[in-house]
């Protein structure tokens, strides 16, 4: 059985005069210990799908339908109070910009106690212990000095590793890493997924990656979920995907990646911009910017389906392979 | 820590000397102090005379250098009408003026913590509407017109209150005089106080919320959320103690501000604190003693504004005072 099992989520925003759809009948499992990327652009639903799992939408987004369980449960049916024992303890979720994640006005060692002591009976001294042991693991010097320290004395990567050590705090099951690495350093972005990789290993811990990485999709998970415009278009086995993309949009991607190219080679982009969720076109949401679009892409709208390694959803997939793409004439 | 305590001082030092060039400055402005001294009858030969022992014909910067000479060694001129030094005279008066300033700041304190921080956790309900738009009535209506308003209704109307001055204050440590020592106290301080902090506290008020919302729509907020804590310990320990921190350094500069508004509060109360005082001295032209209370309440304005740096370098960890003093 599968630790999480999203069935058909939903989410809505409620604007002032229309409601818009973020996410479209979003469905997806997570194996025990499974490590699940999700890519796309920016505005695609990636983060979005992260913290409806916790709940944690702002205002005015709301979950309109689907269901999400974890473990036995659904997480869309439980109370706030209900919902506080999984929050950090059962799920937790690392951030994009550890500079403003953390508290500035707590220190680390008040940020990661009053965690511990949230979900366990613990005294502040042994919730100390604790909070050394893992930020011991995740190569913090000095821990001890540490968790007197504010996070405006230590750097953006070290930042990012006391997070790391904080979702690790209670042991869940599963940590939802939400662009962990964007607003860091090159240098230390490495650093970080390579110390993510090797302590979802070591714990048997299921992650969920949400980044527009193609590059660190491959290196860290097994399987993924490539998202357009709020719905799932194509879905499968990360290698599999990687090697030979279905959809023309994962096609797109790979082949905008700089490595594609050759140097004083121009990036070969995406045409257009991904649509505002209020301007979704009819039919695939893709066909604007598809270089293999038909008629027929303006008006049905395609679910996801097996082709070649993975689920896509294309109503053209299987013309694809020996067809030039026509130029996109993107107004 | 030294070397920013120092630094500060001579900030405050250099603020004052504005000052106190600019409260001595007025003292040309305020017709011939001759008229007040003496009568009719003296002949121009004597005043002339007279300006010249008082060094009153001397230039703007011998007269003003000797005035700051005896300044900094406590002398601030003497007040024609009381015949004794100016500073004596507004020391004595000092105490009711404080004491009116710390009964506003502890309401002020008081209810737009609570207010501000429920209006911005609850905006939509009720009480946070009715408390929004009180608080603009209350930024609107003049100090003087509530003070009216206030002596109306508790004093005439309802009778539960005395509407005018201290009462009989307590002797505590010999100088001082109280109003908090006993019950009859606290009802002669009670309206004035509010009086007083009708301006300060919606401003309070609606400072807070903002600053609150602002908190609570910030990432941290949203990882504490992440993390499975307790909604209350997010409220008040994550997102108060954030909103706080500005909230700190715009209420020292009010504090300073509060001693100004003083003079409507304590004139409709007939208050005896240094604001009343100033309205008299003015009426009187008392030049030494209008110059002598713009120096003191600008020495008060300058001390709370360090005293109140001092303090947010102390409960803000971002700012470290020992590096800001390199």
């Amino acid at each position: 059985m599968s630790l999480l099992s999203v069935q058909g989520l939903t989410v809505k925003f409620a604007m002032r005069n229309n409601t818009v759809t973020a996410l479209n009948d979003i469905s997806f499992d997570i194996g025990q210990g499974e490590r699940v990327g999700i890519v796309g652009e920016s505005g695609a639903g990636k983060s979005i799908t992260g913290f409806s799992i916790l709940n944690l939408l702002s205002r005015p987004g709301y979950i309109a339908g689907g269901s999400i369980m974890f473990d036995g449960q659904d997480l869309t049916k439980l109370s706030d109070k209900q919902f506080r024992t999984i929050r950090g303890n059962r799920i937790a979720m690392i951030f994009q910009d550890p500079m403003v994640t953390l508290n500035p006005v707590l220190t680390i060692g008040q940020q990661m106690v009053e965690q511990l002591q949230a979900h366990r009976r613990v005294s502040r001294k042994d919730a100390e212990i604790i909070a050394v042991a893992k930020l011991r693991e995740v190569y913090i010097p000095a821990p001890e000095e540490r968790l007197k320290q504010y996070p405006h004395e230590l750097s953006g990567g070290m930042r990012q590793r006391i997070v790391i050590a904080i979702a690790l705090l209670l042991d869940p099951q599963l940590i939802i890493a939400d662009e962990p690495t964007t607003a860091l350093d090159v240098t230390i972005q490495a650093d970080i997924m390579e110390l993510l990789l090797e302590l979802c290993e070591s714990n048997n811990v299921s992650l969920i990656l949400i980044t527009h990485d193609l590059g660190v999709v491959s290196q860290m998970t097994q399987r993924m979920l490539v998202m357009y415009a709020g719905r799932i278009i194509e879905t499968g086995g990360t290698r599999e995907i990687i090697n030979d993309p279905q959809h023309p949009y994962t096609q797109g991607l790979i082949n905008a990646l700089p490595q594609q190219t050759l140097p004083g080679e121009k990036l070969r982009q995406i045409p257009g911009n991904m649509p505002a969720l209020s301007a979704i076109p009819p039919g695939c949401p893709f066909h604007p910017r598809c270089g293999y679009a038909v008629p027929t892409c303006r008006t049905v709208r395609p679910e996801l389906r097996r082709h070649g390694g993975s689920d896509v959803a294309c109503i053209e997939v299987e013309r694809l392979h020996g067809t030039t793409p026509h130029k996109v004439d993107y107004a | 820590m030294f070397a920013y305590l120092v630094k500060r001082l001579f900030q405050a030092a250099a603020v004052m000397f504005a000052i106190s060039i600019v409260a001595f400055a007025i003292q040309d402005n305020l017709g011939d102090p001759l008229r007040e001294l003496v009568g009719q009858s003296v002949s121009e030969e004597v005043r002339q005379q007279l300006r010249d022992e008082l060094g009153l014909n001397d230039s703007f910067i011998e007269q003003y250098l000797r005035f700051a000479g005896r300044a900094i060694q406590g002398d601030l001129g003497t007040s024609y009408f009381f015949k004794e030094p100016a500073l004596d005279v507004i020391l004595r008066k000092l105490p009711a003026t404080l004491e009116l300033v710390f009964g506003a700041t502890v309401i002020i304190i008081g209810l737009s913590i609570p207010l501000g921080v429920y209006t911005a956790i609850k905006p939509n309900s009720i009480f946070s509407k009715v408390v929004m738009g009180v608080s603009i009535i209350g930024i609107s209506i003049p100090v003087f017109l509530t003070a009216i308003l206030l002596i109306f209704f508790f004093a005439v109307e309802l009778r539960w209150l005395p509407s005018f001055g201290r009462g009989d204050p307590v002797h505590v440590f010999g100088y001082w005089e109280t109003n908090f020592a006993n019950w009859a106290g606290l009802r002669q301080i009670l309206l004035p106080s509010i009086a007083l902090s009708s301006i300060m506290l919606p401003l309070f008020i609606r400072l807070i919320r903002a600053e609150m919302l602002e908190t609570l729509d910030s990432e941290y907020v949203k990882y504490a959320y992440a993390k499975g804590l307790q909604t209350r310990r997010i409220w008040f320990v994550h997102a108060l103690k954030n909103t706080l921190l500005p909230v700190i350094t715009v209420g020292g500069v009010q504090i300073g501000t509060m001693v100004a508004y003083t003079i409507l509060t304590e004139t409709v109360f007939q208050w005896p604190g240094m604001g009343f005082m100033f309205l008299e001295a003015v009426n009187r032209v008392d030049t030494p003693l209008i110059v002598a209370y713009l120096i003191v309440v600008g020495f008060i304005f300058v001390l709370t504004n360090t005293v109140v740096d001092l303090i947010y370098g102390l409960v803000n960890p971002t700012v470290n005072l020992s590096r800001m003093g390199a």
